[in-house]
């Protein structure tokens, strides 16, 4: 398990499509299930994450934070656009758990939130 | 504890200061494991209450008819507990989707911090309130602290169209059908920008611009679609709400057909259901169904969303629906909890949003259809 978890640790995932955590992501798997996404049965767990944004629901938050408190979460997250709402989850996981994944935006930086 | 989300939230988006709001609309209540919950109970153990009027949106079960779930009886234990939890903290037990339908609900102007992506679309679009994009753990910090951070769609200057999106000659506008479409394609080309909507007939009824708007806020991250002579912020011609590098687009016969497919991921296949009703379903949507059934007994499992506050005013709906023998669906809805008999492989549906969702969530195959089809499907003629 740990060897495993080292591994995927390693990896990066980038994402052509931005992605919706709730609806678009197993919290007891790290799997992306959105069948619309280009890269649905890709696996997020322990992932470098990059995407343009997040997308869609407003319980991504909450999809995120149980992700990462079963330890399927992403080891960071790498937005093109700045997303509060994916910054969040991950912000609460943290304040509840001790759990860090950071969220770092890497332009072009939007002023639209 | 909230204090801290929300000023560290605003930090995040740019804000420099923290404005007044006063209505919340809270979607952490519907459970997706158990950091909802942690987060929730930290806050009552704490004190804090909501010191705004604060609505519900749906939770994991039905309790006006709780027999509906057909989950494990621990994840069913966690949503109660957890909306329990939301109405001691002083939310208000509506648990619907669509505050919007309920009688008390905010004006023009009015800021306000809205979670639940069509509930923000449309208070910002048709009731020209004023609120971002707001999810879990941000709107009941919101809620208990009465603050939402200065920025974006809160101020006058984040309200202008980044993107203009003309609707093609030759679409069938006075369909109904069209408008969840037509949303899930400006979704697509405005993903999380402002968007301006030219080309459709004024004064466009509230139930389509919901539909416009949980399509636009499912495939895309929109939060304010404005409506050219429908939204009352687009009513004045020579003042639109324009910024002066908009782009324009045009939506055309095509990109429907396309969207319509991509929609009916199970098209060809035979439905052995049918779910109506996402956003929840208004009382003119319920007399629509009513009317549409003309007191036809329903042969396939039919599911109509809606919300408590619908049937609580109109009762005698709700009973002739349920004398066809359709299931009416309250306080949750029929792709976020196991309602839908697990034998079924594909259902019928009128929402884009139910359309988009199911197949990952439930593991179903979709046919997007008029409500009028998906009624002809339900009682057999279909």
């Amino acid at each position: 398990m740990w060897r495993l978890r080292l591994e995927l640790a390693e990896r990066s995932l980038d994402l052509s499509e931005p992605l919706s955590f709730w609806g678009g992501v197993d919290p007891l798997t790290g799997e992306i299930i959105d069948i619309h996404h280009p890269q649905r049965g890709e696996n997020i767990t322990g992932v470098i994450l990059s995407m343009r944004s997040g997308r869609g629901s407003s319980s991504s938050p909450s999809v995120l934070a149980e992700a990462l408190r079963l330890g399927h979460g992403p080891k960071a997250i790498v937005l093109e656009e700045a997303d509060p709402m994916v910054w969040l989850g991950a912000f609460v996981a943290e304040l509840l758990y001790g759990i860090k994944c950071p969220v770092t935006v890497r332009g072009p930086v939007s002023t639209d939130s | 504890m909230a204090m801290k989300v929300v000023t560290e939230t605003a930090i995040q988006m740019g804000a420099t200061r923290l404005l007044d709001i006063v209505s919340a609309h809270i979607d952490g209540c519907l459970f997706h494991g158990q950091a909802g919950l942690d987060f929730a109970r930290r806050l009552l153990a704490g004190g804090a209450r909501a010191s705004v009027p604060a609505t519900l949106n749906v939770g994991a079960l039905d309790l006006l008819h709780p027999y509906l779930y057909r989950g494990p009886e621990e994840i069913a234990a966690f949503s109660r507990e957890l909306m329990e939890t939301y109405e001691q903290l002083g939310c208000l037990p509506t648990w619907t989707c669509a505050p919007y339908q309920l009688r008390d609900r905010p004006g023009m102007g009015d800021q306000v911090a809205w979670a639940e992506s069509n509930a923000t679309v449309f208070v910002n679009s048709v009731l020209g309130a004023r609120s971002n994009r707001y999810g879990d753990f941000m709107d009941v910090s919101c809620a208990v602290t009465g603050r939402a951070p200065a920025t974006g769609l809160h101020l006058d200057e984040g309200r202008q169209a980044s993107i203009v999106i003309r609707i093609g000659p030759g679409l069938p506008v006075e369909e109904d059908w069209l408008y969840p479409i037509l949303g899930c394609l400006v979704g697509e080309v405005a993903g999380s920008s402002v968007a301006l909507l030219k080309g459709l007939r004024p004064g466009l009824e509230e139930d389509r611009l919901k539909a416009l708007g949980a399509g636009a806020a499912t495939t895309g991250s929109v939060a304010l679609l404005h409506v050219v002579d429908s939204t009352p912020e687009a009513l004045d011609h020579a003042a639109l709400p324009i910024s002066e590098s908009a782009t324009t687009v045009e939506i055309g016969s095509s990109d429907v057909e396309r969207m319509r497919s991509t929609l009916s991921n199970a098209a060809g296949s035979t439905p052995d259901a049918v779910s109506l009703g996402a956003p929840h379903y208004s009382v003119a949507e319920l007399e629509t169904l009513v009317h549409l059934l003309a007191g036809r007994p329903v042969r396939l499992p039919t599911y109509v969303n809606t919300s408590r506050a619908a049937v609580q005013e109109r009762p005698d709906l709700e009973s002739t629906l349920v004398g066809s023998g359709v299931t009416v669906v309250t306080d949750t809805c029929t792709y976020l909890t196991p309602i839908i008999d697990r034998v079924v492989r594909v259902v019928a549906t009128d929402s884009g949003k139910w359309a988009y969702y199911a197949p990952g969530n439930l593991g179903v195959g979709v046919i997007f259809a008029p409500v009028s089809e998906c009624v002809e499907i339900a009682v057999g003629t279909g």
